[in-house]
């Protein structure tokens, strides 16, 4: 047993536990923070894997943006101590069963399953590379779904300022 | 223990995947349903990534995907908050029991 497997054992164990905790506490605060420490969990991961951009780029984006945003959003729209009201133990009891049988049922799929791996020499995930091909309009090139991305966050851009615009009351 | 492959890390992610659709059937609060969304996108970039690492080693599909998810999952999130914030502004709740007028 290496080092690196105490490493993804760990890694998984917080990825799963904060994950589990960040679904199931009822301080919503907390819930945002539990969800921080699974992202950094997959982050994490993503560093075992060798993809140091991608968990560059999941740190920079969710870590640093969309949590900071979400407890922002808690902040503006409940008390941070107040608890979630309780649910009913029907609803809880059937979401419970509904999704452990959905990952027995994935899970059992999967091992059935062998994958082939592909015997092609590996290129690094550089972000030589990555940008390379991000950016280039040859065959295998990414060229127009980044324009696409780009696009589809100007959209966002402007749909969220008109949303968050105050109408002014009506003047005769 | 025994060295970890992709077979571990899609069971992480099909974990994941079923926690956050678990969070997304209990919670009746926006913000968390929220929360528990940006789980299943997580959940499913993690796949990506490990099939590239282990099966497809020799192309960048993967990486792509993932980073295109990434994106659209922050504007997805930027939206949804300010609808939340719109809705709290006109019900003083963001629970979705009490925002049922588009219900029927």
């Amino acid at each position: 047993m290496s080092g690196s497997t105490v490493i993804f054992y760990l890694l998984a164990a917080l990825t799963l536990v904060s994950g589990l905790l960040a679904v199931t506490t009822r301080m919503i605060f907390r819930a945002a923070i539990y969800l921080l420490f699974s992202l950094i969990g997959i982050a994490g991961l993503y560093f075992w894997m060798q993809y140091e951009f991608i968990a560059a780029v999941q740190i920079v984006v969710y870590v640093g943006g969309i949590v900071v945003l979400i407890i922002f959003s808690i902040f503006l729209t409940q008390q941070a101590g107040d608890e979630l009201p309780k649910q009913k133990m029907g609803r809880q009891l059937f979401s419970a069963l509904a999704a452990f049988c959905g990952l027995a049922l994935v899970m059992l799929q999967l091992y059935k399953h062998d994958f082939i791996k592909t015997s092609s020499p590996a290129i690094e995930p550089t972000v030589a590379n990555i940008g390379n091909q991000m950016l280039g309009v040859d065959k295998s090139g990414y060229a127009l779904p980044f324009e696409v991305v780009s696009i589809l966050l100007l959209a966002a851009l402007i749909g969220c300022i008109v949303i968050a615009l105050k109408s002014k009351p009506e003047t005769k | 223990m025994i060295e970890p492959g992709l077979y571990h890390l899609l069971f992480i992610s099909a974990a994941l995947f079923f926690i956050g659709v678990y969070g997304f059937f209990t919670r009746r609060n926006l913000v968390t349903m929220l929360m528990s969304v940006e789980l299943i996108l997580n959940s499913v970039n993690l796949n990506f990534i490990a099939f590239n690492k282990y099966l497809w080693p020799n192309k960048l599909d993967g990486v792509f995907f993932t980073i295109f998810i990434i994106a659209i999952a922050a504007a997805e999130a930027a939206v949804a908050i300010a609808i939340i914030i719109n809705l709290y502004r006109s019900h003083h709740s963001i629970d979705v029991e009490n925002a049922e007028e588009m219900k029927f």
